[in-house]
């Protein structure tokens, strides 16, 4: 059984709670009291259905404003798979909750209401998840009941969309009708769409390809931790732990340690089960080296010949997530990139982005909460990095309010030179 | 060249990956171990992260007092297996100190006098992160929690103002004074626990296995008779085949009937229940919907 990441975009209004309390209640991966318990409170509300969306409201703000705060975490499994899901509110500072749930999806499920079709926040939700690189896109045309089921409705929405996202870097878009709220094509096939000759939302789920959106390439392994035990056992015992974040790391590899340059082959990859011949990511291992090197923690080992960029000027798109400062020239920040911390000044600012027209704003002198914007950076030490469309893992950095010790924005480096 | 890993695996390297990040970053981080399937879990994973060194910080055992012998010997055995160093914070200590008042009545319950032993003790050991066993499946609050969860100096929740959490890039960074909650097992459901609890060949306490004990009924749930709780006089003892889904303090941890005496009848039987694990077995999370987030805002594990 493997692992499924999704993030579901859209609003309250679009039923994106609905649905997932539907995928949860379809799958039986909800539980009795839990069941209880809300429809005790759809009871008390006067709610004319029981209310799946409490499911997913799990603050008492929420609950009783009706409305989602913060990215809540569900599991459910099937035979087939386990699946972790992100539910990211719609409508309130959007882009800070879509990209705290969405920076690590396999797949993005955004909701369309099929009264309505393609909206400005679809088309935000759409950008955020591509440049976010999330590399499967489901478009769950939502309220298919309240349409007649028509497959006319069905079709220009498809159309509609197909057209827009054009425009995108989208690879894999699939389009499902559905009815969130009656569960037609969500779990069970609906009996109302004879027209949808296409899989179920969960069998889509189920089956979509996944194994090759890992960077099986360039060899990446930041070292997180040196494990030197002090033992008489262990005495010359020298090991870099970390998590492979691409490639393919072998035993008996030359390779190449980054800052230094220094070169050496690999000795041996252990994990706490034994050594392995090989690693891939996401694996957490330790590799021990042949010759004895200065290696410590933000380094990165790589192959000699397929290396990240090491330079302390980035070029980034940045999500500024602060709702109390905003992101100007010369502004001073923390900055951490897979296991190195530095300090990095911002530049230059070059635009603010406008995702619903896609239009650059040359003329900002700031990025404020839920702005998204192309800046330069210079850092104090440097950086080891890959292009954000390469790796997810190597192209992507946060930065810190070095006052507060907020995290205040993600970034993802387009060109690392 | 295995290339695909099974969510177990997945699971497993974030964990590590998360622990090993802490120790990385934080002067003083400990573990906050209960005995329960999930800090056994939990250290099993510090175990892995650091081998063939030793865990690089101490645990600690928030000790209400009320406790399943078991619970206790098998505590310490493991203490002695890993050679971790081994806190112990006592509930007992600071009620006879008079540092904390006891509840009184029928429904006294220790738990929330849990919430202050356990800041005193972050306090006074200067922690600056503590490990959790808490999963994001457990509970409606816990789903919105991060997996490292900002506390200020009065060790507080704040679950409005929450870091963004992005990627694998954790931020750790905090003043003296405040400190980090950090959950590497948050994705993890109960039926992973106990695939992996399998899976890895790790002991857990014997009374997650169905045993003959004798129970009471209260709120709907099987309470074991023991000296620290007080019967009501409708409340008949009575000697049933029990098994305990979760583990905590001995007066608010209900059992459930089960024949279950090993691992594969375990997975069997969570895996076909229809209640939470909370819901079946915790008095503490019944009191109001939004229990659980009132007692994390006030710096609750």
């Amino acid at each position: 059984m493997d692992l499924l990441r999704l993030a579901t975009a859209g609003s309250v209004d679009d039923g994106k709670s609905t649905l997932i309390g539907r995928l949860l209640y379809d799958s039986k991966s909800i539980f009795e009291d839990q069941l209880e318990s809300i429809e005790t409170t759809s009871a008390n509300r006067g709610d004319e259905h029981t209310n799946l969306a409490l499911l997913t409201d799990g603050l008492r703000a929420e609950r009783e404003q009706g409305i989602t705060i913060d990215v809540a975490h569900r599991y459910f499994a099937t035979p087939e798979r386990k699946f972790i899901i992100a539910d990211t509110p719609g409508h309130i500072q959007y882009t800070r909750n879509m990209v705290t749930g969405a920076s690590t999806a396999d797949l993005a499920i955004i909701l369309i209401d099929a009264r309505i079709g393609i909206q400005e926040q679809s088309r935000r939700h759409s950008y955020i998840a591509n440049l976010l690189q999330i590399p499967h896109f489901v478009l769950a045309i939502n309220k298919m009941d309240l349409v007649g089921y028509s497959e006319d409705v069905f079709r220009q929405i498809k159309a509609d969309y197909t057209e827009f996202a054009g425009r995108l870097d989208v690879h894999d878009l699939t389009f499902v009708p559905i009815s969130a709220l009656h569960g037609d094509n969500v779990v069970n096939r609906s009996a109302n769409m004879d027209w949808y000759q296409g899989a179920t939302l969960m069998h889509h789920l189920e089956e979509v390809y996944i194994a090759s959106d890992r960077n099986m390439v360039d060899v990446r392994f930041p070292v997180q931790y040196v494990l030197r035990p002090q033992s008489t056992e262990h005495h010359d015992y020298r090991g870099y732990a970390g998590t492979v974040t691409g490639g393919v790391l072998r035993a008996g590899d030359e390779v190449m340690v980054l800052p230094s340059g220094l070169t050496t082959r690999i000795a041996k990859i252990e994990t706490a089960d034994g050594p392995v011949a090989d690693a891939v990511s996401p694996m957490a291992v330790t590799v021990l080296l042949e010759d004895d090197i200065d290696v410590s923690r933000g380094d990165m080992i790589c192959r000699v010949n397929n290396q990240p960029t090491v330079t302390q000027d980035l070029e980034a798109m940045v999500c500024w997530m602060s709702d109390s400062t905003q992101l100007r020239q010369g502004a001073k920040l923390a900055i951490k990139h897979t296991t190195r911390w530095a300090r990095a000044v911002v530049k230059e600012l070059r635009y603010r982005l406008d995702i619903n027209t896609s239009h650059r704003d040359e003329s900002v002198d700031h990025l404020a909460l839920n702005d998204i914007g192309r800046v330069r950076l210079r850092t104090t030490q440097p950086i080891l990095a890959d292009e954000y469309s390469r790796n997810r893992y190597t192209g992507s950095f946060i930065l810190v309010d070095e006052a507060t010790n907020v995290t205040v924005a993600a970034g993802m480096i387009v060109d690392p030179t | 060249m295995k290339t695909q890993l099974s969510h177990l695996a997945m699971l497993e390297a974030e964990a590590i990956h998360i622990v090993r990040e802490v120790a990385a970053e934080f002067e003083r981080p400990c573990m906050l171990f209960s005995g329960g399937k999930d800090s056994i879990v939990m250290l099993h994973l510090a175990v892995k992260a650091f081998s063939p060194a030793p865990i690089p910080f101490p645990i600690m055992h928030v000790d209400t007092g009320h406790n399943f012998d078991e619970v206790i010997e098998f505590r310490d055995r493991r203490v002695a297996e890993t050679g971790v160093r081994l806190v112990v914070a006592s509930v007992q200590e600071a009620i006879d100190e008079g540092l904390v008042t006891e509840e009184t009545g029928l429904r006294a319950s220790r738990n929330r006098l849990q919430t202050s032993v356990l800041l005193d003790a972050i306090e006074k050991h200067r922690f600056t992160a503590l490990f959790g066993g808490a999963r994001r499946d457990e509970e409606k609050a816990r789903a919105k929690e991060r997996i490292f969860s900002f506390r200020d100096e009065f060790g507080q929740w704040d679950p409005k103002g929450q870091r963004p959490e992005v990627w694998n890039l954790y931020n750790g960074r905090h003043n003296l004074g405040e400190h980090m909650r950090v959950f590497p097992i948050s994705n993890w459901t109960e039926l992973d626990v106990w695939h992996y609890i399998r899976d890895e060949n790790i002991e857990v306490p014997h009374i997650y296995y169905a045993h003959r004990r004798e129970v009471f009924s209260r709120d709907g749930m099987w309470l074991a008779t023991t000296p620290f709780l007080k019967l009501a006089e409708s409340e008949q003892p009575q000697e049933r085949l029990v098994r305990f889904r979760t583990i905590g303090d001995a007066t608010c941890t209900g059992a459930v009937d089960s024949p279950a005496t090993n691992i594969d009848q375990v997975i069997e039987e969570v895996a076909a229940t229809r209640i939470t694990e909370r819901g079946a077995t915790r008095a503490d999370d019944r009191v109001t919907e939004a229990a659980m987030e009132d007692r994390k805002k006030e710096g609750y594990f």
